[in-house]
């Protein structure tokens, strides 16, 4: 193009290009869409919830959180609730934390890259697509029953049996984000430690894991946060529906009924009585707040780990 | 003293400064001098692939050994398998005989982390560990259950690494808000901790601009008082000023390295025996 034939109009006219982007607007307004209908959802879920909980805390406060269940929706209570999810919390980290990560640090650091290691992990992926309510038979079938044969009370059907039951449904989702976080750890970091004489194990230890802890940190403590929200396994494995009394103690606590949060809210949304419809919303309510607990505490020390090393 | 070399026919050819400060003698050759790895007929296989074949080199002791040929002609394979590094990758295998100061390498009671520990190795990309320029440097140190003073240890190993003066008032701080630079020196001061006899570098300053790279160097003529020096280069220019012997390796038809010609620097580089050595410090391939 010579200087004469550039005038400002068609340098204009170019520079503007082809116009409004219609397609690109469109598209925007989709995902805009989306957006906004995923969050109504949630929202509507979330304020109707609400609305019908509210009433139960203000007559009833701090004793709607402590009080046993009972059949009289005046007196029933989330309190045997709370204390099962919080000690079930507890034994499931427990159990499922260490065999998890040192499962992982296996797989990812010391297995051979063989068919056997292969083989393994798809598996453990396998697992963790295995609908809840088999890891309940499970339960029933293998920890229920041992316990029962070992003459505990309540036939096994008691709350280590059930954290068990909860440890192998989120065993293998805490074995893959585990395995996914180490493998995130640059190879430089591991030749580092070797070219300076660490052994594996040292690379491992003083490298490699402190390296993959903010992965391990949120993936392990999101699992958690997803089995203290399961009914079906505990369903099977010997949650109580209904009403119990706890004798109190440690013994009891642990080899005695048990109920969690999930639990209450299945059992009240059954009840006929219509006032246990507003203590079912309030029930979820204080489930929505323990899980939002649990994922608040993974943010926070993950960001607390992400140092600006 | 330096001497101008330009190639024979002109063109496209490099010209090499060999600043002879840094050279040995004329009359040294490289098995005149003690020797700190001795390698006999090795070849090294990835699995069923030959990827070095028939490498026979004495690396004489507290010098710099330069291995440069094109690439992809095993000159990292060769180098890793000296500390035992590609044991970590499970296909590898070493035929031949690597001597450590005469004791056999790959020997069966031998320990590879022991291994690690008395040769020491400096990575292309400077990977200085996510923790602070002292926990860096007293990282080796540590493992081995050194007992003495950590601290003059440290100062140490950064004063032979010429990053004393630059961290020296921020030692907490991490390894990784160095500059390139300073992060390969500190990644030198935590090989030399572990107090090696060997020193390996895996192209060392291609990641570094010229002036760090110019620094590196200087180093590298310091520390070979103490320390032997083997490093793997691309860049002709830095083998011809920087070391005092060379290896060339080049690749055959099936891909597998072989050494073509090694001696003192000065020779290779104005007065290379082989047709295949002369055309590559010539730039006319690779």
């Amino acid at each position: 193009m010579t200087s004469a034939t550039v005038t400002s109009a068609s340098v204009e006219r170019t520079l503007a290009g082809r116009g409004v982007d219609w397609r690109g607007l469109v598209f925007l307004l989709l995902l805009l869409g989306s957006l906004l209908l995923t969050i109504a959802i949630l929202l509507t879920l979330l304020i109707d919830q609400t609305a019908r909980a509210i009433p139960v805390f203000q007559e009833r406060g701090i004793d709607f959180l402590t009080a046993p269940l009972s059949s009289n929706p005046d007196k029933a209570g989330v309190g045997q609730g709370i204390l099962g999810t919080i000690v079930i919390g507890v034994l499931v980290s427990l159990f499922c934390f260490p065999l998890g990560i040192l499962t992982a640090v296996y797989l990812e650091e010391y297995a051979p890259d063989n068919r056997v290691t292969r083989f393994i992990n798809i598996n453990v992926r396998n697992l963790a697509g295995v609908p809840s309510i088999v890891y309940g038979l499970l339960g029933l079938t293998v920890f229920v029953a041992f316990f029962a044969a070992l003459g505990f009370p309540n036939n096994g059907r008691n709350i280590i049996a059930g954290a068990l039951a909860l440890t192998a449904l989120i065993l293998p989702i805490v074995i893959i984000t585990s395995a996914e976080a180490l493998r995130a750890v640059p190879q430089a970091l591991r030749e580092g430690g070797y070219g300076v004489g660490a052994s594996r194990w040292e690379v491992t230890r003083r490298l490699v894991l402190p390296a993959a802890t903010p992965g391990i940190l949120t993936g392990t403590i999101l699992a958690l946060a997803r089995a203290l929200g399961e009914t079906a396994p505990l369903l099977l494995a010997g949650a109580i529906l209904g009403t119990f009394s706890s004798a109190g103690g440690v013994e009891s606590l642990l080899t005695g009924p048990y109920t969690v949060l999930p639990m209450t809210v299945y059992d009240w949304s059954r009840r006929p009585q219509e006032e246990f419809r507003a203590l079912t919303s309030a029930a979820i309510i204080v489930l929505l707040f323990v899980t939002l607990f649990f994922n608040t505490v993974a943010i926070f020390l993950r960001n607390r780990y992400q140092k600006s090393w | 003293m330096t001497t101008q070399l330009d190639a024979a026919s002109g063109a496209r050819s490099p010209s090499l400064t060999l600043d002879t400060n840094h050279q040995t003698g004329p009359t040294e050759t490289m098995a005149s001098l003690p020797t700190a790895i001795g390698i006999r007929d090795v070849s090294i296989y990835y699995g069923s692939f030959r990827a070095v074949k028939d490498v026979t080199i004495d690396i004489p002791k507290n010098r710099i050994t330069a291995i440069i040929g094109p690439s992809g002609c095993g000159k990292s394979t060769l180098l890793r398998s000296i500390n035992r590094m590609n044991d970590l990758v499970p296909s590898a295998r070493v035929e031949g005989r690597m001597d450590f100061h005469g004791e056999n390498l790959y020997a069966d009671y031998v320990d590879p982390v022991e291994v690690r520990r008395r040769i020491g190795m400096v990575f292309q990309k400077p990977n200085p560990f996510p923790k602070s320029i002292y926990d860096n440097v007293a990282f080796g140190p540590r493992i081995t259950g050194m007992k003495g003073n950590m601290d003059e240890l440290v100062e140490s190993c950064l004063r032979r690494a010429a990053l004393w003066d630059e961290v020296k008032d921020k030692l907490k701080a991490s390894g990784l808000t160095l500059s390139g630079g300073q992060q390969q020196r500190l990644c030198i001061a935590r090989a030399i901790a572990t107090e090696p006899d060997v020193i390996l570098m895996d192209e060392p300053c291609s990641a570094l601009d010229p002036r760090s790279t110019l620094q590196i160097e200087d180093l590298m003529a310091e520390l070979k008082e103490n320390y032997t020096i083997v490093i793997v280069t691309h860049n002709m220019q830095q083998a011809a000023r920087a070391s005092d012997f060379t290896v060339f390796l080049t690749m055959d038809d099936d891909r597998a390295g072989y050494p073509v010609e090694q001696g003192p620097t000065i020779e290779l580089f104005t007065n290379p025996k082989n047709q295949l050595t002369e055309d590559y410090v010539t730039g006319r391939f690779g």
